[in-house]
């Protein structure tokens, strides 16, 4: 693959309603950022991906009436549904064809429509639908089969989002910086069991935005690039019970095809920081086993262990994750955005020292039908 | 930012988007849905490549990339293999909170059959066995299966 890198990453502060911006307020908020961060103006940005959501945004076509918010209204533009890694995946693939810079943008406000209502439009409309099943449902399926099958305790699931509302304390971006104990969690109003209220990530509000350029053209960036070293998303099956919803099959197959991309041979001592999709506190070690960073049934002691603290031997989700903020479609990007903060050594209180090798991912569909699996590298 | 934007009040605006649709059931949906409405029955079918045995029934395989020409006639009976009790409520739901959410595998299936469960939820856990319970008045859609209830043992 030719040298591709990111230049150029912006980000909203996440908030359960942003009352006073539309949409197109939030999209030209990001964009400028982003080209700014870069170094860039208009002139330099040769292509434009913006990525919607039609129910979410309760308009048809969404994209349409945010392209002039992204600079491309005279641009060559393209949108992507579904999550913003997938979009930035889309974004690369238009730079590694020709376009010397891309600029990816995803926007998405949770406060304005109804979760439960638009996600269990995601599900078959003849079979599942009418069952009433929606995103925090069909997760809780998840969660009970990864559970029982490797005897997953809700207090690991626990720790997962102690950990990850602690490190968004250090996040001046996210929306749900806490203090919270094991206790708390387990304490919390019980959702759909397993899941309760603080193993779920929040309704949010906010956009994101990276560009993404060649060799060439990294170098009028005015950042230090942030370089594209692998990239690779799978997708499973689309009703859940074809899959076995332990083992993410496309994660590990994603997985595996990024780190060959980036000659990772050993991901555990290679990378030095993950920013995973954690939806729901479970999540986050399943996703883990998927990685390969430990085995089937072991991410329950990787939490336990204090491997994936701030200060542990390969922390996760130093920003907060998608548990401290989860604007859907924009979430994955956020996961690119801060793998390129800790790469450039911009993280701030979240910085994780030396990190020179960043695993970014996002997943699309219920209980992560999809993932994308992305390797960024500083040299 | 201008000085006079900051004693703007905010305005929101309500509104829905309702939206009939029509849609095909398709031809192995459509003996699936019939057989429920008739026969009080679930039926599935086989890959003959694969064997992996589908419910709802498939018309081709997703992974062997093959068209799928037996049918599978399955009990009405299976093992649960994942399920949650909903404790919220809204709209879209068939039933009064708190109900089961099952990944049901069904007598001589492959994979799970997805629907709900109303009664006993304490007796519920992973490996626990069920048996659909069929609506007297049955319209040809997959509420045609009212609910499963575990069979007590």
């Amino acid at each position: 693959m030719d040298k591709i890198a990111i230049v150029g990453a912006s980000q909203t502060k996440y908030v359960r309603r942003k009352k006073s911006e539309i949409f197109y307020d939030m999209v030209y908020e990001v964009t400028t950022k982003a080209m700014e961060d870069a170094g860039y103006t208009l002139e330099d940005i040769d292509s434009v991906i913006t990525i919607s959501n039609d129910f979410w945004d309760g308009r048809t076509i969404s994209c349409m009436a945010v392209q002039e918010a992204a600079g491309a209204h005279d641009k060559n533009v393209s949108t992507i549904e579904g999550d913003g890694a997938f979009g930035a995946f889309y974004g690369a693939m238009r730079v590694l064809s020709g376009f010397g810079t891309t600029l990816v943008v995803a926007h998405s406000k949770g406060s304005e429509g109804d979760l439960k209502v638009i996600t269990n439009a995601m599900f078959d409309p003849i079979y599942h639908r009418p069952l009433g099943l929606d995103a925090i449902s069909s997760s809780a399926l998840q969660a009970s089969v990864y559970m029982e099958r490797y005897g997953i305790t809700e207090q690991q699931c626990a720790l997962v989002s102690v950990k990850n509302h602690k490190n968004a304390k250090n996040n001046p971006y996210a929306q749900l910086p806490m203090d919270i104990t094991v206790d708390d969690v387990m304490r919390s109003k019980k959702i759909a069991d397993p899941i309760k209220l603080l193993d779920c990530s929040p309704i949010s509000d906010g956009a994101a935005a990276i560009i993404i350029a060649n060799e060439e053209r990294a170098k009028k960036a005015k950042t230090k690039p942030v370089w594209i070293k692998g990239i690779a998303h799978c997708s499973d099956a689309y009703f859940l019970g074809d899959r076995d919803l332990a083992d993410p099959v496309s994660l590990k197959d994603a997985s595996k095809k990024a780190y060959t991309m980036a000659e990772i041979k050993d991901p555990v001592s290679e990378i030095d920081v993950v920013e995973l999709y954690d939806a729901f506190s479970y999540m986050e070690p399943l996703w883990l086993e998927g990685m390969g960073i430990c085995d089937a049934g072991q991410g329950g002691q990787l939490i336990e262990k204090g491997i994936t603290v701030m200060g542990g031997k390969l922390p996760v989700n130093p920003s907060g994750g998608v548990l401290s903020a989860h604007p859907v479609l924009v979430a994955g990007l956020v996961r690119i955005i801060e793998a390129t903060l800790q790469l450039r050594g911009e993280g701030g209180a979240h910085q994780i020292k030396g990190a020179k090798t960043v695993l970014a991912h996002g997943i699309n569909g219920p209980c992560g039908q999809s993932h994308c699996v992305w390797i960024l590298g500083s040299e | 930012m201008s000085e006079w934007l900051q004693d703007v009040k905010d305005l929101t605006l309500k509104g829905q988007i309702k939206v009939p649709y029509t849609w095909s059931v398709g031809e192995v949906g459509s003996r699936f849905l019939v057989a429920l409405r008739d026969e009080k029955k679930i039926i599935g079918n086989r890959c003959n490549s694969c064997n992996t045995v589908y419910v709802p029934p498939r018309k081709n395989c997703g992974k062997c990339f093959k068209d799928i020409d037996e049918w599978a006639e399955l009990g009405s009976e299976g093992i649960v293999t994942a399920y949650t009790i909903v404790r919220y409520e809204y709209p879209l739901q068939p039933a009064k909170a708190p109900f089961a959410y099952a990944i049901i595998k069904l007598d001589g299936a492959d994979v799970g059959f997805v629907h709900i469960i109303k009664e006993d939820m304490d007796k519920l856990k992973i490996g626990v066995r069920v048996r659909a319970r069929f609506k007297e008045d049955r319209k040809g859609n997959i509420l045609d299966i009212d609910s499963f209830t575990i069979i007590k043992s």
